[in-house]
């Protein structure tokens, strides 16, 4: 118990420093109501790295999930978490909500 | 009410596989139980605590704590494994001899069981962490308390129900062989767990993909599968891996057999000087 914890703290304060490329990418917005995504489709620019902004505005956990663009990421209820992708090849990516796959599905589309 | 159990089932199968192969790898070892109880509490306090938190923890380096937090726990963990196969590399072979002539189970010291006490911990708190956010969220909508108590248990049942049927098959290893076997095991998993941690390094962009995908075995065992996700849990499975994740599978399959190798050598060589000498 006594190891990992100051090693988490020691790397989240020495990386408390923003990446000038992350902090320079495109934000696009994405919307959890209802457990669904809103936009269901949502358009990126290919070849480069941008900055998903997930909105959960359901009162449920939800987790942001995609093989294929390899993410995974709990949002919590009620609140915002940056997911960045990319840079993608031209193409279509599924992404999900883990906790609700049934109506949280959706669809990026990197041009 | 099923949906629920399976999400907890998927969340809970990983920690419980995990835990049965801690149990596997402390075969025989006086005191294994308490210690692993103890991994399994302190895993639940602390997944209690990084679901309480996880809004200020997504928040906390620009957004990327949560992955950070994901990759630490995890290379911890594959640090603990490593020491644990380690020390069964120096002292495994006079364990087994040992417990064959007492019958019953032999003291070790509390170095290794504390290790892979922690490694059940860090299993528990990851994927406890999730399953209470989950369950929480559920109750905050008001689903009926009764429902999701259900569809928890039911989850939780059969992802220990798993993680039992994996700890029984272990025991039918013989004797002679079962802790070169479980040293396996421990050895896949610990790279599985550190190629896993790269993936969310470079989902926080501190880590470069190095080439964004090696090959796409998907169409053959796809991920998604029961069967993708047991291998991914057990050997770290991938079925479209990044570069970088291959390189910290490899570096962490090197750096344990080489470890391994070197002190294993050490503590026989007195035992066994034949064998050393080929």
């Amino acid at each position: 118990m006594t190891r990992p914890i100051p090693f988490t703290l020691t790397a989240l304060l020495a990386l408390n420093l923003p990446l000038p490329a992350l902090a320079d990418a495109a934000v696009h917005a994405l919307v959890i109501q209802d457990h669904r995504f809103e936009p269901a489709e949502i358009r990126v620019p290919a070849r480069q790295r941008v900055k998903l902004v997930v909105d959960n505005r359901d009162a449920t956990a939800e987790e942001f999930e995609s093989a294929d663009l390899r993410r995974e990421k709990i949002i919590p209820a009620n609140s915002k978490a940056s997911v960045w992708v990319g840079p993608l090849p031209k193409g279509q990516y599924q992404f999900y909500g883990d906790f609700h796959q049934k109506t949280a599905q959706g669809r990026l589309i990197a041009e | 009410m099923f949906g629920s159990a399976l999400i907890v089932f998927r969340e809970v199968l990983e920690a419980a596989l995990i835990v049965a192969i801690v149990m596997g790898a402390t075969r025989g070892v006086a005191g294994r139980g308490r210690w692993v109880s103890a991994g399994v509490a302190g895993g639940l306090l602390g997944a209690i605590l990084v679901a309480a938190f996880a809004g200020s923890i997504s928040d906390a380096v620009n957004g990327r704590g949560q992955e950070i937090l994901n990759a630490s726990v995890l290379l911890a963990a594959v640090a603990m494994l490593a020491w644990h196969n380690v020390w069964m590399s120096a002292h495994g072979r006079a364990l087994a001899r040992q417990m064959k002539q007492v019958g019953h189970d032999v003291s070790v010291g509390s170095k290794p069981l504390s290790a892979l006490a922690l490694v059940t911990l860090f299993a528990v708190l990851r994927e406890g962490s999730e399953t209470v956010l989950f369950l929480y969220g559920l109750t905050a909508s008001g689903t009926g308390s009764l429902t999701l108590m259900t569809g928890a248990v039911l989850g939780l049942a059969a992802g220990t129900g798993v993680g039992w049927l994996l700890y029984r098959g272990l025991l039918s290893v013989p004797i002679g062989h079962f802790f070169s076997f479980t040293g396996w095991l421990v050895l896949l998993l610990a790279a599985g767990l550190a190629a896993n941690a790269a993936g969310f390094l470079t989902q926080a962009g501190l880590l470069p993909l190095l080439s964004p995908q090696m090959w796409d075995s998907s169409h053959i065992i796809s991920q998604q599968s029961w069967l993708g996700t047991l291998l991914h849990i057990l050997i770290g499975y991938d079925d479209r891996p990044t570069g970088i994740q291959l390189v910290f599978y490899l570096v962490t399959l090197g750096v344990i057999l080489a470890l391994m190798r070197l002190f294993g050598s050490a503590g026989s060589r007195s035992a066994r000087p034949a064998e050393q000498a080929a």
